[in-house]
């Protein structure tokens, strides 16, 4: 058979149960105060919840203690991840801090580097976003134009990055940049990662505002931008392979299936517990996806934390994710009518119309459909 | 599970996958829709001990789990096997929890729908079958047919032989004997009330759930020919695999298949451990879903060569049409599990998504 479809079955072991009674029990002092709800969690960014997140001890989970982490499983922090979205919670200023960078300061990072950045990312402080899309590099990352050439004591950035979410409320972006000139030979050559205080003077930061109105993603402009040479992250050089290790964290976690999740229990909720056959039918089919892909990407889980590398198990369980949060919004309409409104009182029709408006994006971000598909028909020995 | 389990069930999936794919070519798939009854092929599964495998030893079973029995089914599925052998288990898990001695040989497996019945009663010496169930999987004149009963409110299993039923033939989509059979004081040739918590209900449920693990059997070795082909396929000069149109939706099916093979597995773990909760319901829906997005991909990648009776691409794709809506259709189950999901409400359905 196919290497690239195996999804082994998972128990998550008891130590999980008990930190999800553990972050139900925060989540449910959070709705409390309106941090609940938000359809599309990761690009809701509210700096008092990560705090208090932080503070309670569920970011850095998997990091050492030394470095203000918890020495928590990998799959505990799969739980408080998929409760977290579930509810809902807005989860966005640390998100990017906790899913990749601090681990990519973990594996790549220098001693000095993590005493500074590691603590303040696992209290909740310190935000991250990613530079790696540019204005002609989308899909095509190895176009990425950045570039970073060298000066006394440090590096000087020049060049243009696109789509970074988040980038008006983080401190640090990773941003990939060439150090060496594009080799039309070898084009994932060249390539280095830096750690960059978006604080420093050179970088002008314009909001890119989206289809619905709202401020998520930004273009960062750098000219003549000074990164000192302690904030190089990993080898000079090997920045492809960097990222590459990365986007391993980005591509099957819960975010990938859950961006709708609460439309769906909005429309559970608005059906009542005396449903039509049809209704019935709709929610069960919408039911057996997402406990599948629930199983599927905790699978993955399991295999990451054995150090395994399934790339194209996790390209499945996105391009599946995905597609599946854009049947929600669809599906409910065949069930209720409404006219979807963001200004409505009536939650239904106010979730419909966040998930209308956020669902485009699903496919497109951290690996497109088309870029997905072509990784899992190359796992089938068509490429 | 051990690792011993786990290493007992890969070894009996290869030695299962082995003897279909020796025994069970196309020709002897076509042979059995015309009524030609694969005698090599069943008796060396029976030989090898895989006919009753989860059924306990002390009642004449081979002792092992269902995990086993269901790895059998799996390979069956995937070559499209014209055997009775879920019918079987089936078969022989009711009788077993019976108290009943398990017969040699292929079972048909009657279970009536919640619009029929059929009641077991005495008479003198006998006890007597009287009902009708339409579309028996493999009710065959001169086979040996389980019928779950009912005996003033309690529910039984009979075996009875199939010539002491009036059998109307039919067929499955796929050319599989589900015929229509009436009983008119049947004498049967044992019989006892199910037990050891074996229910109409669980019987209706282990059938879903084999047919689940059957469908995703079949989906990955039609993933497997689709691929083939397309790579065989010379067109415009180059094999079609390497057009990014076939790519990508060979991409879906194999996604299909992911979750079809994961669904299917989970639900076979967690009844191994003891609870699968919602997890056959959502197997069944999602497997049979599954079934009718990848059988139509499948088509398309093979054009016209697949949509002929020469090439063996519907035997995979008949029996997932059949499957998906056996046991349960695919949308009894989703509205199932919908109902389920409605019950918890929208504060409680992640609780009931994630089992916990």
């Amino acid at each position: 058979m196919f290497q690239g479809l195996n999804f082994p079955p998972l128990d998550l072991p008891p130590e999980c149960e008990e930190i999800r009674q553990e972050i139900r029990a925060f989540l449910a002092e959070e709705k409390a105060r309106g941090n609940a709800g938000n359809i599309e969690a990761m690009a809701r960014y509210t700096p008092e919840y990560s705090q208090r997140l932080g503070q309670a001890g569920f970011i850095g989970l998997t990091w050492p203690k030394q470095y203000g982490g918890h020495e928590r499983t990998a799959l505990e922090r799969y739980v408080v991840t998929e409760e977290m979205l579930s509810a809902g919670a807005p989860t966005g200023c640390h998100w990017i801090a906790d899913r990749q960078s601090g681990p990519l300061l973990l594996k790549y990072g220098t001693e000095e580097q993590r005493q500074k950045i590691l603590p303040g990312i696992a209290a909740g402080e310190l935000y991250f976003c990613i530079g790696m899309s540019e204005p002609n590099s989308g899909s095509d990352l190895a176009g990425a134009q950045t570039r970073a050439t060298k000066t006394d004591g440090g590096w000087l950035l020049n060049g243009t990055k696109l789509w970074t979410s988040g980038a008006h409320v983080c401190h640090y972006m990773v941003a990939l940049v060439r150090t060496s000139p594009l080799d039309p030979e070898n084009r994932h050559a060249g390539f280095s990662q830096m750690l960059i205080d978006l604080s420093s003077d050179g970088i002008e930061i314009n909001p890119v505002i989206n289809l619905s109105g709202e401020h998520h993603f930004n273009e960062e402009v750098f000219t003549d931008c000074f990164v000192p040479d302690d904030c190089v992250i990993g080898e000079i050089g090997d920045g492809w392979n960097q990222v590459m290790s990365e986007l391993g964290y980005e591509r099957s976690g819960p975010e990938r299936f859950l961006s709708t999740f609460q439309l769906f229990a909005e429309l559970v909720e608005a059906v009542g517990d005396n449903p039509t056959d049809h209704e019935a039918q709709v929610i069960g089919r919408l039911s057996s996806q997402l406990i599948t892909l629930r199983q599927m990407s905790l699978s993955v889980a399991g295999m990451l934390g054995e150090a395994k590398v399934p790339v194209a198990e996790s390209a499945i369980v996105k391009d599946l994710g995905t597609n599946y949060c854009k049947l929600v919004p669809e599906f409910s309409r065949t069930i209720i009518d409404t006219m979807p409104s963001q200004k409505s009182a009536d939650l239904y029709a106010a979730k419909m119309a966040s998930a209308i408006l956020t669902v485009p994006s699903l496919t497109i971000q951290g690996g497109t459909r088309e870029i997905l598909r072509g990784m899992i028909a190359r796992s089938l020995g068509m490429r | 599970m051990s690792d011993e389990m786990n290493e007992m069930r890969q070894m009996i999936a290869d030695t299962a996958d082995r003897i279909f794919r020796d025994l069970c070519e196309p020709d002897v798939v076509n042979a059995a829709e015309k009524g030609t009854w694969p005698a090599d092929l069943w008796n060396t599964i029976e030989e090898s001990g895989m006919t009753h495998i989860a059924i306990a030893e002390e009642n004449g079973g081979g002792g092992g789990t269902i995990g086993m029995a269901m790895a059998v089914l799996r390979a069956a599925g995937a070559y499209s096997a014209p055997l009775p052998l879920a019918e079987t288990m089936l078969g022989g898990v009711a009788l077993a929890s019976a108290g009943q001695a398990i017969p040699a040989g292929p079972l048909g497996f009657a279970l009536p729908a919640e619009d029929e019945s059929v009641s077991l009663s005495q008479s003198g010496d006998n006890y007597v079958l009287n009902g009708a169930v339409a579309a028996v999987a493999w009710a065959i004149p001169g086979g040996q047919l389980v019928v779950v009963a009912d005996m003033g409110g309690q529910p039984v299993a009979a075996l009875v032989d199939a010539d002491k039923a009036d059998i109307e033939a039919s067929t499955n989509l796929a050319g599989e004997p589900r015929n229509n059979v009436t009983f008119s004081d049947a004498v049967v040739s044992a019989c006892g009330p199910l037990g050891n918590d074996v229910t109409p209900e669980s019987l209706f449920k282990l059938g879903a759930l084999a047919r689940s693990i059957q469908m995703a059997g079949a989906l990955e070795n039609m993933l497997e020919m689709t691929v083939q082909y397309t790579l065989d396929r010379v067109q415009f000069g180059r094999p079609i695999a390497k057009f990014q149109a076939v790519q990508h939706s060979l991409a879906v099916i194999a996604g299909e298949v992911a979750a079809a093979k994961t669904a299917a597995d989970m639900a076979v773990h967690m009844l191994e451990a003891g609870d699968p909760g919602l997890l056959i319901e959502s197997a069944k829906a999602r497997t049979s879903e599954a079934a009718g997005v990848a059988a139509e991909l499948a088509h398309q990648a093979h054009g016209a060569i697949g949509f002929t009776h020469e090439h063996n691409l519907h035997h995979r794709t008949r029996r997932l049409w059949s499957w998906r809506e056996e046991y349960g259709t695919e949308f009894y189950w989703q509205r199932a599990l919908g109902r389920a999901a409605t019950q918890s409400g929208g504060e409680g359905l992640w609780r009931m998504i994630s089992g916990t």
